[in-house]
């Protein structure tokens, strides 16, 4: 125990000499979590708050037009500019010039009255309130009509989906309303019969565990995503430290020495261990102090810390035991640096820290489980989010201690296997 | 004390053997050069009998240890001193001493004291507490030596310990090495400065394409062979005068 000890203050020397591993170690991170979390906050804000400039060509003139066009101007997302021509409108989506162009057909309204009129004298005939409808309307079918949306090729696809969704929404409202008055018109009643409000509503409620309601903020979201991101990139610095020793001899030299790998490797761990931790109480404190000064959500840890410091050693651990690993096979720092920086993004996509898990492939989501950042991440959630307990995130620290004593294993034994005498 | 026994060792995807069936007795108290041209065998024995690299074939024993058996007490009982400066640059002298030492197991006061001691030894005592990345050359093969000899190893091996220093620094090492060895420290080193091997040495082997040419003391070696007055004369007869770069 005395010579890793003795190691670790070797370790804590060498580390605390190099300025610039320090700031790589300590403020890249925190940029790292400024920047995006500045990025995805203002990304939201713009959404909520900048109207995006879209393009309108009405062909219509009529009630249904007018309908789309009070509907996007009153979800406050978009900014009508009106278009004559949809060629025109086309060309300037195209180009770039504006995300989105809605066309909306001539006669539109004027067809969506008959289809529904149409319908309606059909049902009240069948209710044998009304006579059955004219055979001229019985051979006239009334074809279906599109509105047709032009994206900017560089339009996102959620974005997309967004606006996609709204507009069905929107002309199914107004579907619904054109069928209600049609009723009532050919009823005969002036004064409104029916109910056009919507009757089903949404209500979002967090799950909580007895204790108050979090609704989780951008903050609760990136922090622990880019905290445990920063963990594991402790791979990069401790595998060039390993493959520097190599280089300059110091690692001959302890190989002469009566001292196991394991001790070696002892050393480095307490050392790097307590970098992880102290980079995690800084994105901490940035996200309790620095994010409100900048405008962005506070972080909420009251009464979490335990929790999040015990997620945060083992992830450390796992980080630490991969970053070993490389620097033992590693002969280079040309070897070590670019594939410890790779393999942690490759790691973070995996788990999950830049889309969510269940949006991704079938295979992915399986290769997904097998990721420690994915184990770290869900152990965070499962504080942040979800006020787990020791014994609900202890599947996911055991991973993490698993994934940490394996690779110190394959460590010890391949550097046993290349330097047996 | 070292009793190697038909030790060979040839590297992967290398034709050649760096070591062939080398036999050699080392005794006690003694100060043995291995000399030979680049690429003839010299670290590669070294490395070998310091448990850095395994042979082939073949085996050795030092002091009656071997590494199978008795690794750890065999480690203390040997001190190496490698060809690279095997120091943390941005380490004080003093603390890659103390570091070095208490993984030989040594630690406390007594480690603190001897330190010291050494490096006033060698000249080093106001450079204690400075870098080694400030140091020279001739300051880093000093501070490297006492990092394999701070616990008193029973044998010593040198390879080129004196390569690239200052005649200064030569002196004092040279002359340090001569202080351990009468104090009962065996001594195995290697070396191209034949005049140095020459007087420092009391027996030296010549090693070529992995296998002993000759083996006597210079005096020896000197007086069989006929046009020789040195070593460097005999050495150039048996090893001959084409380059023997390797890569």
């Amino acid at each position: 125990m005395h010579k890793i000890w003795v190691s670790a203050i070797k370790e804590y020397k060498l580390l605390s000499r190099d300025l610039g591993g320090i700031a790589i170690l300590f403020l890249m991170p925190l940029a790292l979590l400024l920047v995006i979390t500045l990025i995805q906050d203002s990304s939201f804000k713009a959404v909520n708050s900048v109207k995006i400039p879209i393009l309108l060509v009405d062909n219509d003139q009529g009630e249904v037009a007018a309908s789309i066009r009070e509907g996007l101007s009153s979800s406050d997302a978009f900014a009508i500019v009106q278009e004559q021509n949809a060629e025109t409108a086309k060309a300037k989506v195209f180009n770039g010039d504006y995300q989105l162009a809605i066309v909306i057909p001539a006669t539109l309204s004027q067809r969506l009255a008959t289809k529904v009129n149409d319908n309606v004298e059909r049902m009240l005939a069948a209710f044998g309130l009304e006579e059955a409808p004219s055979m001229a309307l019985e051979i006239e079918k009334v074809q279906p009509i599109q509105v047709t949306l032009y994206f900017d090729p560089a339009t996102q696809g959620s974005f997309k989906n967004q606006v996609k969704s709204g507009i069905d929404k929107m002309i199914s409202k107004i579907e619904t309303q054109t069928i209600y008055k049609a009723f009532q018109e050919q009823l005969g009643e002036e004064d409104q019969l029916f109910e056009t409000e919507p009757f089903i509503t949404f209500k979002e409620v967090t799950p909580t565990n007895g204790e108050a309601e979090l609704i989780p903020n951008s903050a609760q979201h990136n922090v622990p995503a880019w905290a445990l991101f920063a963990i594991f990139f402790i791979i990069v610095p401790l595998s060039i430290n390993m493959v520097k020793e190599k280089n300059q001899g110091t690692f001959v030299r302890l190989r002469t020495q009566p001292i196991s790998y394991a001790t070696v490797l002892g050393g480095k761990t307490i050392v790097y261990l307590a970098v992880c931790l102290i980079q995690f109480a800084l994105m901490l404190l940035v996200g309790l102090f620095v994010f409100p000064l900048l405008g962005l959500p506070v972080l909420d840890v009251s009464g979490k810390l335990p929790m999040l410091f015990l997620v945060a050693f083992f992830a450390g651990l796992a980080a630490i035991g991969l970053g070993l690993l490389l620097g033992t096979i590693a002969k280079t720092q040309e070897q070590a640096a670019p594939f410890g920086a790779t393999f942690v993004v490759i790691l973070a996509a995996l788990g999950g820290v830049w889309v969510p898990v269940f949006i991704m492939p079938k295979f992915m989501q399986q290769l997904s489980n097998i990721s420690p950042m994915n184990w770290g991440l869900e152990g965070f959630y499962d504080v942040f989010l979800r006020n787990a307990s020791v014994l609900q995130v202890l599947p996911e620290i055991s991973l993490l201690f698993l994934f940490f004593l394996v690779t110190l294993l394959i460590s010890i034994l391949y550097n046993e296997k290349k330097h047996a005498v | 004390m070292i009793s190697i026994n038909q030790l060979s060792k040839k590297y992967e995807d290398a034709e050649d053997y760096s070591v062939k069936n080398l036999s050699l007795e080392i005794n006690e108290n003694e100060i043995f050069g291995l000399l030979g041209p680049n690429g003839a065998g010299k670290t590669t024995l070294i490395s070998m009998l310091s448990s850095l690299i395994k042979p082939t074939s073949g085996s050795f024993s030092i002091d009656e240890l071997t590494f199978k058996e008795h690794k750890n007490k065999l480690k203390k009982t040997i001190g190496i001193v490698p060809q690279e400066y095997a120091l943390y640059p941005t380490m004080t002298a003093y603390e890659n001493l103390w570091y070095f030492g208490n993984m030989y197991g040594l630690k406390g006061v007594n480690l603190k004291k001897d330190i010291l001691d050494q490096l006033a030894v060698l000249g080093l005592e106001s450079f204690a507490h400075k870098k080694i990345q400030t140091f020279s050359g001739g300051m880093k093969r000093r501070v490297n030596l006492l990092a394999s000899i701070l616990h008193k190893p029973k044998v010593l091996f040198l390879d080129e310990p004196t390569v690239g220093v200052d005649v200064q620094s030569k002196n004092v090492i040279i002359q340090h090495l001569q202080k351990l060895n009468k104090n009962g420290t065996t001594i195995i080193y290697t070396s191209h400065h034949l005049n140095e091997a020459e007087s420092f040495c009391d027996r030296v082997a010549i090693i070529d394409k992995g296998e002993i040419v000759i083996k006597g003391t210079p005096a020896q070696l000197i007086s069989n062979l006929e046009n020789a007055t040195n070593l460097e004369d005999v050495f150039l007869q048996l090893t001959g005068k084409e380059l023997r770069d390797h890569a």
